[in-house]
């Protein structure tokens, strides 16, 4: 059987089967579609949250990332890992806790107020659709490739999926498909990986693969020889840092905080039965990421070296079976320079070769002349991962609209099945608009990805967090400190990234601190203010302590307010 | 969080009578929250180590040692944090559920 029709196999099946799940778990409640019920055991969770969490980036763009980053590319491992701590023990078992639907939903009730709620919205719906935006491309790339579809008939496909069990099932339907989209997902990454490892260096397991020898006789080591190759070239040493330290301490900072305050991953905590089962649930989800995430950066190094091993020096007329495929897409360019019909990788004016990033993960199974099962795989998975975490997005989009806006903030008086029909159409609308972000992706996609961590990490994290380990942060407090997070990195990215991009660099920067980090700032900032003027304006009333109070506490009956 | 030393009695407290249940419960919650806490701060400190700490401000000074092929300050920050990461929740879970019954304060149905 052709690649192509294998894929067109896979990816069918996987599809058929989101479908099938969508319909077997429709939700009927708000409760249904905004939490799933609150019944969902702590693994399954664990599994959904990892699909939620691992997206377009992290399945196609994180491996190619880290192999032209080298030591730079730990930002995102340790970034994108590191905020589940934080997840775990300070803010999911709380919100679990405190039991209701959506992220604003906290920040409303803990602050007593609605400025405070929409603040809350605003940053969220920003947060989200700038996030969906990164899906739909992925899922553009994945079909353009593998299906020989236009962009257009792929994202409409990815589109109606998702509108199927994101409207259908809400958060019931979204959380059983991100069950199967993890099992996918995790298959089509592994696979290859470990057939790439055993290939490089008759190593099974990817994690000890890039640490061990390369099995050609040099005795080098993977990483070892990855370096000397690419300082021949005159690149620097992979397992080198070109950013200075502080920028990537900040950077890691502020994508960790980013995560924790992410409020698509937060709202997983709501759906399991118990406060110990929201911490569990978190582990088990870290665990789950992490099997991915401590393979990509052994994908990172194979990749360049096998990458460096067939194309350099290699005459244009003997290229390999992927380059020929991946240049009909544009993201592989050779430019014969020196008009010797060889192509020539190498650090400076001299490269003839472009390679776009993304493509490292997809194209590797070709690259290493894997079966065209395998190819077939990965594209199913790579779909697999843009559409949970679309799907995820989308939902907490709809319910901060249908929930948090209408039901909460301008029409109160909406019944519970009115408050549903709304959510549906939210997120129908919301569906649309991610499919228009993927048909005409805007050019600035790849520069508003530090907006989403940025902002999450300077606006929703610090009151998150403030509002359950703080009683004396009250509403003015919160609100300031928001505004000031969210302003200030905002106007930094925006100034840096946008106005005057030709002053992006180091010599330029607050602190020595890129756009990507500022977050970091924003969540210092955003913490002194909301100590500052809490402490200059009356405490919260004796409610909200006795919320904060009561939320501490996993158990209900050991808290004296609770009559 | 302060890491404040606190005295308290860890196992649960028995009211002598009906009267003292309310304020011996408050009591009860605040102890239980500053044990949390000194746990938290624990866990917290090893979490900024691996990750700030080994893997970022003091990468090139572990670089000089080897760990099973790796320099060890690239590969705590491309997969031994990652690991420490993991660990850390589940210890937290464990940890904090054995503390929620001393204190009395667990959600398993029927307790307290």
């Amino acid at each position: 059987m052709s690649t192509q029709l294998l894929t067109y196999l896979f990816v069918g099946a996987s599809f058929a089967l989101y479908i099938g799940i969508a319909i077997w778990s429709r939700a009927g409640s708000t409760k249904d579609f905004y939490v799933a019920g609150g019944g969902v055991h702590p693994v399954v969770n664990g599994m959904a949250t990892a699909a939620d969490w691992m997206s377009a980036a992290s399945f196609i763009s994180m491996a190619g990332i880290i192999s032209f980053m080298g030591r730079d590319g730990s930002v995102y491992l340790l970034g994108w890992t590191g905020g589940y701590v934080l997840l775990a023990l300070l803010m999911a078992p709380y919100l679990r806790k405190f039991g209701r639907f959506t992220v604003p939903d906290f920040i409303g009730e803990r602050y007593y107020s609605k400025t405070a709620r929409m603040v809350a919205v605003v940053c969220l719906i920003f947060v989200s659709f700038t996030y969906v935006a990164g899906q739909m491309r992925g899922v553009g790339i994945v079909f353009s490739r593998f299906l020989e579809v236009d962009v257009e008939t792929g994202v409409i496909i990815g589109m109606a999926v998702v509108f199927m069990y994101a409207v259908l099932g809400g958060m019931k339907g979204i959380t059983y498909t991100q069950v199967a989209q993890y099992c996918v997902l995790i298959f089509a990454y592994m696979v290859p990986a470990i057939f790439i490892s055993i290939m490089i260096t008759g190593n099974p397991i990817p994690q000890l693969g890039f640490g061990s020898e390369v099995a050609d006789g040099s005795g080098l080591s993977v990483l070892q020889k990855l370096d000397s190759v690419l300082t021949d070239l005159g690149f620097s040493a992979y397992t080198q840092g070109s950013k200075s330290t502080i920028d990537v301490f900040a950077i890691t900072a502020a994508l960790m905080f980013g995560t924790a305050g992410l409020p698509h991953v937060l709202v997983r905590f709501f759906t399991v039965p118990k406060v110990s089962d929201a911490r569990k649930s978190a582990g088990y989800a870290l665990a789950f990421i992490a099997i991915l995430y401590t393979t990509a950066p052994a994908v990172a190094s194979f990749a360049r070296l096998n990458l460096v091993d067939t194309v350099h020096n290699t005459s244009y007329e003997q290229a390999p079976q992927w380059f020929s495929n991946w240049e009909s897409t544009g993201l592989v360019e050779w430019q014969d320079k020196n008009n010797d019909g060889v192509m020539q990788y190498s650090a400076g004016a001299a490269n003839e070769v472009a390679i776009d990033r993304d493509i490292m993960v997809l194209a590797n199974p070709e690259i290493a002349n894997l079966p065209g099962w395998v190819i077939a795989l990965v594209a199913a998975g790579g779909v697999a991962a843009a559409l949970s975490t679309a799907a995820g997005l989308l939902l907490v989009i709809s319910s901060s609209i249908s929930h948090d806006l209408l039901k909460q903030t301008l029409m109160p008086s909406i019944t519970e099945k009115q408050e549903l029909l709304f959510a549906r159409m939210a997120a129908a609308v919301a569906v649309c608009i991610a499919g228009l972000f993927g048909i005409y992706p805007p050019a600035f996609v790849a520069q508003v990805v530090a907006f989403a961590f940025g902002l999450a990490a300077a606006s929703l994290f610090p009151a998150i967090v403030l509002g359950i380990f703080s009683k004396r942060i009250n509403k003015q407090g919160a609100i300031a400190g928001m505004l000031l997070g969210l302003i200030f990195t905002f106007v930094y990215i925006l100034y840096f990234k946008f106005i005057s991009p030709e002053l992006n660099s180091a010599e330029n920067w607050l602190l020595g601190i890129s756009p990507e980090g500022i977050g970091f700032i924003g969540m210092l900032l955003n913490i002194a203010a909301a100590f500052a003027v809490s402490r200059f304006t009356a405490p919260p009333p004796v409610e909200v302590q006795n919320l904060v109070d009561d939320i501490r506490i996993p158990s209900g009956a050991a808290v004296a307010h609770s009559h | 969080m302060s890491e404040q030393p606190q005295h308290h009695s860890v196992e649960n407290p028995s009211p002598q009578d009906h009267n003292d249940q309310k304020t011996l419960t408050t009591q009860n919650a605040a102890d239980y929250w500053h044990t949390n806490l000194r746990l938290l701060a624990k866990l917290l400190t090893v979490w900024f180590v691996v990750s700030f700490g080994c893997g970022i401000l003091l990468v090139d000074w572990l670089d000089q040692f080897t760990f099973f092929g790796f320099k060890l300050g690239f590969w705590f920050a491309q997969q031994g944090a990652i690991y420490v990461f993991v660990a850390l929740i589940f210890i937290y879970a464990w940890r904090i559920q054995i503390i929620e019954r001393q204190f009395g304060v667990d959600d398993d149905e029927g307790s307290l």
